[in-house]
């Protein structure tokens, strides 16, 4: 039995412990926030925190977050409030929105690191979340107007 | 395959080719509209007033111009609106109903907006595609809209015991201004579905100046919110209780199929559940499944485990030789002989002899991929001789019927349910996806969700057609150009329904080639046969791409070689503002519009030029290795020119540290939504140009993911991108924005590059082609 702590509550998993963390969320703990869409780290569309790092979660098992602190877009805010959703609300940023929840995972991770990044470092930070519809110019803007207070 | 064509009762785009009739049948089943109140009264007639016309009406099942199918008034005064399109980031599923709240003076934030299932007949044409919505809607919402607001005044009229022409509808309330009187939608909207549907004729529709919402970008998206929290439902985000969860393994060449599978190891996965065989249909079969191999899981993670472990021998078929070098190679011989006449104005052959130069481009465009973020994914609930879907489908109402005719039930008996599309560029006018989960569920008995992983996306799609765009221009002594010749070479979309399609339809040609607006004397343009090798789909913007790209290009190599500015050259080409007669031409498609609403108008051609052209600071001096190229095109009855600049360092790598774009796109809804398709177009033009291609070997295609399926990423985005709307004139009716975006931006770069580098870039993508 593989015990997790997602979004501050405890999960318990029985099956394969090899099974990525986001079919897990997905499938078994029904946290569909979290999206698929490479199964190869290419895409940053299924980005969780994992105690404060950005993480691919279709290339994370299960029983590497053991005894790790997961966050997902259902437990980034409790009012769904922080400062990046709320830039990203205001500045009407997603187009599809497929690709957003793992954009403003992304986003809230960088901000824990760095909480006053530049253009430049934020492109660069941004770079392994693709939006196919092409929302980049608003993601940077709305990156940068987080940073700076909403 | 039976082939039966009744034109009337075909989607647009099939009206060119054979394809099986479906047969469709009358259906009024209620939407079930939650706590909602629905608007009834007797029939109202059918609507003949509009001030421009459209094509809507020729679309299959055409337009419903009925407030008791798209309106509901709760008695709490919210008001429930209708989406009828499917949303995939367009911002339709806010425009269209926000038209609705417009006319009716429902104030937006007490209005609710419920997504439609597929059901044609009640709700008119749901076929998400060609960037029609808000043109073919613009009208009938207005008027939905506007009848609601009748009966409203209506009923307030006779309980004050007052003329209805006494009151009016002010802000989701009704007002007596003689009496001070007034009273709430809310309290209202039992009396109002009492009243009659007003005629249509009879309307009175709200003076622009008096709109509220139209045509300023104030109100956003109504999924906003649930976007970013996470709560935004997509098609594979639905779940239901004992549901299963598919992958399929399926032929790797198009036309293949299962030789024979060994499922031994698969079913030692943990989690997996059963391995099967699954149905596929011959090629070509419109939107048919495959066929392959399904493995059934507990999770998704199992299922693609599960596939991972299958041993499948494959009969690859016919296709199983499918080269892209060798295909190139065909297409360039067959560019460059006579082919097929589709239009022809004065001798060409003469003119061409007689020119005192001739410049010839080709120009190739390989096969692409959609890749939109979402890949498709399906949920069905087959039970008996009932069928529920849940899907991210451009096409509600065609999925309908062909769930309905595969299953073999009436198509009463299909619900489909449309989620919110993550991303669909066309890949999700095909509902294939959804069609393996109605399959998958009536044979396993349980809810069955598919999901298709990003190689099944790339490997197993609708591609965009690959294609050789050859001109040849002849120019007097006087650099005049006196003759165009343009051969365009291409597989067929229709070759996706009919065996043998080899030539391209009118809805492809139609597409920048004989719609070509340059104002010369001698023009022919040819089609050439072309044989598809894979299954051939709708792309965004799809055959404009390639026919903007050539003849942008050479608009510029045209101005290169006679030593003129390019956007001067391309004004000269455009020509006098005039209405293009384009006699020769059989079978016009123009996107299905009407041509006396929607004409090819170079007045307005050159006014989009001359605007970006302004604003975006054409001829301005740019640093050494950068470079500016502009380009225009119509497409979707919209008008579009963009300059690009471009900064091309030592090593050949290339940045673009600005784009900006005008767009006429007529009477519009929303520019905040129309800035962001056009900020989208820029990347997914940048994308084509830069890494898009798909090839072939075996037959197989050889990539799969994006890592060699690369699409533009944050850190090589255009730095910035400005939009310029064109403010319409009176009456100028609504045309397309989700497509017409993406086609001037491959010329635009590639000019820039060239007035840059020297470097005339004829093959996208570039690839290393600046390296060397």
């Amino acid at each position: 039995m593989i015990k997790l702590q997602i979004n501050g509550q405890e999960r318990n998993w029985d099956g394969d412990p090899d099974l990525s963390l986001l079919w897990f969320l997905r499938d078994e703990a029904g946290l569909t926030g979290t999206k698929y869409g490479c199964g190869q780290a290419l895409c940053g569309a299924c980005t969780v925190i994992v105690d404060k790092q950005a993480v691919r979660a279709c290339i994370t098992s299960v029983s590497d977050v053991v005894g790790r602190q997961v966050t997902t877009i259902e437990g980034l805010h409790p009012t769904g409030d922080h400062a990046v959703q709320k830039a990203w609300r205001q500045l009407n940023v997603p187009q599809c929105g497929y690709c957003q929840v793992g954009q403003i995972m992304q986003a809230a991770a960088l901000l824990i690191e760095n909480p006053k990044p530049t253009h430049d470092q934020i492109r660069e930070a941004m770079a392994g979340n693709i939006c196919r519809c092409g929302c980049y110019q608003r993601i940077e803007n709305a990156v940068h107007l987080a940073s700076t207070g909403v | 395959m039976n082939i039966i064509t009744n034109p009337k009762t075909l989607r647009g785009f099939e009206r060119y080719v054979k394809v099986d009739n479906v047969s469709r049948r009358s259906i009024l089943k209620g939407l079930g509209l939650a706590g909602g109140f629905v608007l009834a009264a007797p029939v109202m007639s059918r609507p003949a007033l509009a001030a421009y016309k459209t094509g809507a009406d020729k679309m299959p099942h055409g337009t419903v111009v009925d407030p008791r199918v798209f309106v509901a008034i709760a008695p709490d005064g919210i008001v429930t609106i209708v989406a009828h399109r499917a949303e995939m980031g367009t911002g339709v599923r806010t425009s269209l109903p926000m038209i609705v709240a417009e006319e009716m003076e429902a104030d937006w934030s007490r209005v609710k907006v419920q997504q439609a299932h597929g059901d044609e007949a009640k709700f008119g044409n749901q076929d998400t595609d060609g960037s029609r919505s808000t043109r073919h809607y613009l009208m009938p919402m207005r008027q939905i809209g506007a009848s609601a607001r009748t009966m409203l005044e209506g009923a307030a009229a006779k309980r004050w015991g007052v003329p209805a022409t006494e009151v009016k509808a002010v802000n989701h309330e009704v007002v007596h201004s003689a009496s001070g009187r007034r009273i709430g939608f809310g309290d209202l909207a039992a009396d109002a579905a009492k009243e009659s549907v007003p005629s249509v004729e009879g309307l009175r529709l709200k003076d622009p100046k008096d709109f509220r919402y139209l045509g300023k970008g104030q109100i956003s998206m109504v999924d906003l919110r649930d976007i970013t929290v996470g709560t935004a439902r997509y098609g594979a985000d639905v779940r239901l209780p004992g549901m299963k969860y598919a992958v399929i393994a399926r032929p790797p060449v198009t036309g293949g199929k299962v030789a024979s599978f060994d499922g031994a190891a698969a079913m030692k996965v943990s989690g997996v559940e059963k391995v099967m065989e699954v149905k596929g249909w011959p090629w070509p079969s419109k939107f048919q499944p495959l066929g392959g191999v399904a493995v059934i899981a507990r999770n998704t993670g199992a299922a693609i485990k599960g596939r991972d472990a299958l041993t499948i021998v494959w009969d690859d078929g016919p296709n199983g030789k499918y080269e892209s070098a060798a295909y190139r190679a065909e297409l360039e011989e067959a560019a460059r002989k006579p082919g097929l006449v589709v239009r022809k104005e004065g001798d060409v052959e003469a003119a061409l002899k007689g020119a005192d130069r001739v410049i010839v481009g080709e120009y190739y465009l390989p096969h692409l991929a959609h890749v939109a973020m979402e890949p498709p994914v399906a949920v069905a609930d087959v039970k008996g001789d009932k069928a529920e879907i849940w899907a991210p489908v451009q096409s509600a109402g065609g999925t309908r019927e062909d769930v309905a005719k595969t299953l073999g039930i009436p198509q009463e008996n299909v619900t489909v349910n449309v989620t919110l599309l993550g991303g669909g560029f066309g890949r999700k006018s095909k509902c294939d996806y959804a069609i393996e989960a109605a399959l998958l569920s009536k044979e396993l008995g349980a809810p069955v969700k598919v999901q298709w992983t990003r190689e099944d996306d790339v490997r197993n799609g609708f591609l965009h057609t690959v294609s050789v765009e050859r001109i040849e221009a002849g120019l007097d002594k006087s650099g005049k150009v006196t003759a165009w010749r343009h051969r365009s070479v291409a597989p067929s979309i229709a070759s996706t329904f009919a065996a043998g399609a080899k030539h391209q339809a009118p809805f492809e040609l139609g597409m920048g080639l004989v719609d070509m607006p340059f104002e010369i004397a001698n023009v022919q343009c040819e089609n050439p046969e072309a044989a598809a090798h894979t299954r051939i789909g709708w792309f965004r913007a799809v055959s404009n791409i390639p026919r903007a790209f050539a003849v942008q290009s050479m608009a510029a190599e045209i101005a290169h070689a006679t030593k003129r500015d390019q956007k001067d050259m391309l004004l000269e080409l455009i020509g006098s503002p005039r209405i293009l007669k384009l006699d020769s031409v059989k079978d016009l498609w123009n996107y299905g519009e009407p041509y006396e609403s929607y004409p090819i108008d170079t007045a307005r051609l050159r006014k989009v030029v001359e605007l970006v052209a302004d604003k975006g600071g054409w001829g301005r001096s740019v640093p050494k290795g950068h470079g500016l190229g502009i380009a225009a095109h119509r497409s979707f009855v919209s008008y579009i020119a963009t300059i690009v600049e471009v900064a091309v360092d030592d090593k050949g790598k290339l940045t673009v540290p600005r784009v900006d774009t005008a767009i006429d796109c007529g009477t519009y809804v929303n520019p905040e939504r129309i800035q962001s398709q056009i900020e989208g177009a820029a990347i997914m033009g940048m994308s084509l140009v830069k890494h898009g291609e798909i090839t072939f070997k075996d037959g197989k295609v050889q990539q799969g993911n994006y890592d060699d399926f690369p699409v533009i990423r944050i850190d090589e985005s255009p730095a910035v991108t400005n939009v310029y709307i064109v403010p319409p004139a009176p009456d100028t009716p609504p045309s397309g924005v989700g497509e017409p975006g993406v086609p001037p931006f491959a010329p635009a770069l590639i000019n820039a590059i060239f007035a840059a580098t020297g470097k005339r870039i004829r093959t996208l993508p570039i690839g290393k082609q600046l390296e060397a």
